[in-house]
């Protein structure tokens, strides 16, 4: 029984050819990601939730009943369900739910802000560091490895006292703590998606580094940082609440939620809950938003469970 | 592209050594041949045998420790970065595992687009309709261009890869382990189209792999390699049927097929 | 390999059905299969990959994961026994001491902490019941059993250590430990060099005939099918399409899968005929051709 046999005259088909880059009925990438994040309930509720949050903290001139910083000491420590002060008011006579509204705008900036500027920076630093491997890959993930030795809070202390209080110090110190952790793990993952066979593969087929930096390995590393990034959004609502609650965040009588929280410390002795722990439940529910996002996002960028 | 050479490939004394020149691991071991214009050239050799860091060291793809590699006229081994990427645009790869050898997060269309817009052979609508053309020709339609690898059968990914690796029309292609990775009801697609495309491009393959029936079926000329050394060579016609080394009988004898 | 008509069969799988549920739907993976399997023969099951070769052979051995894999219908008798109806402790007493298993990769099937010796120890233990000093020399038997070079060094060896021909050796002699009636073999050589192959392959002869352990070989190559098969059984999306000797399904297929099936790989003794077309206009039967003319689409 014969494997082999002569070849047959191959014809080439001819087949018209298509203009334009998108076969038709083909959803973009976009949508299958959008789609993607859509499976994930959890996520959804959680986007909307932060979504409310940062609606509510913008439009708080609109939907705040009082002002933030004047006090009315006659009502102070007034509990939840006050008319006309819903979720009580401060040691000061504050409203808790303006101060909230208001308290929003600082503590979702310092959140997010430090963040979004750092993540280029980081991604850039990190993909060099760990597409050059030797010597340059060494010496730069040695010096961020520097900051890596101090806790990541006690930097930010460390670098918000030096500069002193204020938004932008505190944005400051946080986004300079942020840098190693996000540069790291875009190293990390630099790393590992250069061993691939796609890496070697458009080198195959000709590709300069700088392709294969920005073609070839940009989308791969991005992806997982920003899934990163969205859980540390989450950690530094924590940890900017936490400067403000040791004094080293926002200045007074601004509002945020971790000088609330402080404030509110100091009168739970007097058996006045509520002012300490509505703000720490929120600072609560809105970093466990973004940690849930970044679960939802992990699954839209994958490229494997974007089926149309 | 004329080329004023008989010999496309002359590789002399080719070495690789990991790890210190001196007491370091050998994976190849002063490896030298000549493969001629349109001839099907096999690398034979099990795992460890360092065929495959031999064909990437040809390509540049891997630095090699001493020795030198003659690509018409063009050294390989001692080549500029910038040199090396002008010529990949005529000596290219087919790796054995397309599935990974695909960027995950972009649409394989761009990725076998790119070697036109790379080498300025073409651009826009153009370039979309040679990789059309080109892709057909391996057997896939215009729609798969905007997918992505994962969404393509082990079969289908291999013939992207040869879509890849030709869209640049190059002379001299070198095929990994090919049809390594696929059913078998597959491999047989793709090793005909593999031989109808050499045949209508006159194009120089290097065939790196460790199936003895593959290189009876596809190659002129074969070597086998053991431990990183070149242990004989020749064409297959009589390296297969009167081997002259242990390794090559060994090879051999281990090939298990049903009888005819 | 003792006459397998004059012996009640060792394994009978009847009728087999095993579905999988998946976010995309139901697949029917297995589908009526009837397998049997004498003492002492060593059968291929050979099909390409979703044939359903793998999950039957998961079947006998009852590691199908509970969660998605759900066998619908069907009896495995092992020695009259249905495994699929008995006690979850009675199968696994089964397991390891009268049936065997070993895997394509080797270094997943070793526990990479601990030397192999300690591994073997183990099992001969467990299903043997015997102390540590007679555990560990039934455990060098086994390795000499399987020619491991060195083998009283090797005891002492992690499965890191060893090349992946030597790392297959000790996986054979765990399954082997307790000298098992049936081996169930998953593509045991595919990873392996061809060399290597065959001493494995020539291993597992020469064990079927010294132990007269049964084997079912599942495998997607008929060469080796052809080299250590008394039988053979060809599956295909779940179903069995033809069995029988070896020799003769092979020398003439009967289905025409089987038949594209064999003529599609591409092979290095050729006849005189085929031999005399150069080499550039040599082509392969391809799968299509074959179905199509008689008239079945791949």
């Amino acid at each position: 029984m014969s494997s082999t046999q002569a070849a047959q005259r191959t014809t080439l088909s001819r087949v018209p050819r298509q203009r334009g880059s998108r076969s038709p009925g083909r959803p973009s990438r976009f949508r299958l990601g959008v789609r993607a994040f859509c499976r994930d309930k959890v996520a959804v509720g959680a986007l909307v939730v932060l979504v409310l949050v940062a609606l509510a903290s913008v439009f708080a001139p609109l939907l705040a009943p009082h002002s933030p910083t004047a006090g009315d000491s006659t009502m102070r420590l007034e509990g939840i369900g006050t008319p006309g002060h819903p979720l009580g008011l401060d040691g000061q006579g504050r409203d808790v739910l303006s101060r909230l509204l208001y308290g929003g705008r600082y503590s979702l900036l310092v959140a997010v802000v430090p963040v979004l500027v750092v993540f280029p920076i980081a991604l850039a630093t990190g993909m060099v560091a760990g597409y050059a491997r030797g010597r340059t890959g060494e010496v730069i993930m040695r010096v961020l490895d520097v900051l890596f030795a101090f806790p990541l809070v006690l930097l930010a202390i460390a670098l918000a006292a030096v500069l002193g209080a204020g938004l932008g110090n505190v944005m400051l110190a946080i986004g300079i703590t942020l840098v190693p952790y996000m540069a790291r793990v875009a190293y990390t993952t630099t790393v590992q998606e250069v061993g691939k066979d796609y890496v070697e593969a458009a080198r195959a087929s000709g590709a300069p580094t700088r392709d294969v930096l920005l073609r070839e390995l940009l989308p791969n590393v991005v992806s997982g940082l920003l899934v990163y990034a969205t859980t540390l959004a989450g950690l530094m609502i924590v940890v900017a609440a936490g400067l403000s609650f040791l004094g080293v965040g926002i200045i007074p009588p601004t509002p945020d939620w971790g000088i609330m929280t402080s404030d509110g410390a100091s009168v739970l002795l007097e058996g006045k809950y509520h002012v300490a722990t509505i703000p720490g439940l929120l600072i609560l529910v809105v970093a466990l938003s973004f940690n849930l996002i970044g679960d939802g996002l992990r699954d839209a960028l994958d490229p494997r469970k974007q089926t149309s | 592209m004329t080329s004023r050479y008989e010999q496309v490939l002359v590789v002399r004394d080719l070495r690789k050594v990991f790890g210190n020149p001196t007491s370091g691991v050998v994976a190849v071991d002063d490896v030298s041949f000549d493969i001629a214009r349109g001839q099907t050239w096999g690398l034979i050799g099990e795992s460890g045998s360092g065929k495959t860091t031999t064909g990437r060291m040809i390509l540049g793809l891997e630095p090699a420790t001493a020795g030198s590699v003659d690509f018409d006229g063009n050294e390989i081994v001692r080549a500029r970065p910038k040199t090396l990427q002008a010529l990949r645009r005529r000596m290219r790869m087919v790796f054995q595992d397309s599935g990974s050898a695909f960027n995950p997060r972009r649409p394989v269309g761009d990725q076998i687009t790119y070697g036109l817009q790379r080498y300025g052979i073409a651009s826009g609508a153009e370039a979309r309709a040679r990789t059309v053309a080109l892709v057909e020709r391996v057997g896939l339609e215009a729609a798969h261009l905007d997918r992505y690898v994962h969404e393509f059968s082990g079969g289908q990914r291999q013939r992207l890869g040869i879509a890849r690796a030709l869209i640049t029309d190059p002379d001299f292609v070198v095929l990994d382990e090919p049809t390594a990775a696929l059913d078998v009801s597959v491999q047989a697609q793709v090793l005909n189209l593999l031989k109808d495309l050499q045949a209508e491009r006159g194009l120089t393959l290097l065939l790196v792999t460790h199936h003895l029936a593959l290189v009876e079926h596809m190659c002129d000329h074969a070597g086998v390699l053991e431990h990183g050394r070149l242990v004989e060579s020749g064409p297959v016609d009589r390296l297969l049927t009167d081997p002259r080394t242990e390794t090559t009988r060994a090879l051999l004898d281990a090939v298990l097929e049903p009888t005819a | 390999m003792q006459n397998p008509e004059n012996s009640a069969p060792l394994l009978e799988v009847e009728n087999l059905s095993v579905e999988f549920h998946t976010d995309g739907g139901v697949v029917h993976a297995v589908s009526g299969v009837d397998i049997t399997l004498a003492p002492g023969e060593v059968r291929g099951l050979v099909g390409e990959s979703g044939s359903g070769k793998s999950v039957t052979s998961l079947a006998v051995l009852g590691l199908l994961g509970t969660r998605r894999a759900r066998i619908t219908s069907g009896r495995i008798l092992f020695r009259g026994t249905d495994l699929l109806r008995i006690p979850e402790r009675e199968l696994r007493g089964l397991r390891g001491s009268h049936i065997g298993m070993v895997s394509q990769n080797a270094l997943s099937a070793l526990d990479p902490s601990f030397p192999i010796g300690a591994q073997l120890v183990e099992v001969i233990r467990r299903h043997q019941g015997v102390d540590r000093a007679a555990a560990r020399k039934l455990a060098l038997e086994s390795l000499e059993l399987v020619r491991l070079p060195d083998a009283p060094r090797r005891l002492r060896a992690y499965p890191h250590e060893l090349s992946g021909g030597q790392r297959q050796r000790v996986v054979i002699a765990l399954a082997l430990a307790c000298r098992p009636e049936l081996l169930l073999a998953d593509e045991p050589t595919t990873a392996l060099d061809a060399t290597v192959q065959k001493q494995i392959l020539d291993l597992l002869l020469r064990l079927n005939d010294e132990l007269g352990t049964a084997v079912l070989l599942v495998t997607h190559d008929f060469g080796v099918v052809s080299h250590v098969c008394d039988s053979v059984t060809v599956m295909r999306r779940g179903k069995v399409l033809e069995q029988g000797v070896a020799k003769d399904v092979l020398r003439d297929p009967q289905h025409p899968y089987t038949q594209a099936l064999v003529k599609a790989v591409p092979r290095l003794h050729l006849s005189e005929s085929e031999r005399a077309v150069p080499r550039q206009q040599r082509r392969l039967h391809e799968f299509s051709e074959v179905m199509a003319s008689v008239g079945e689409a791949s």
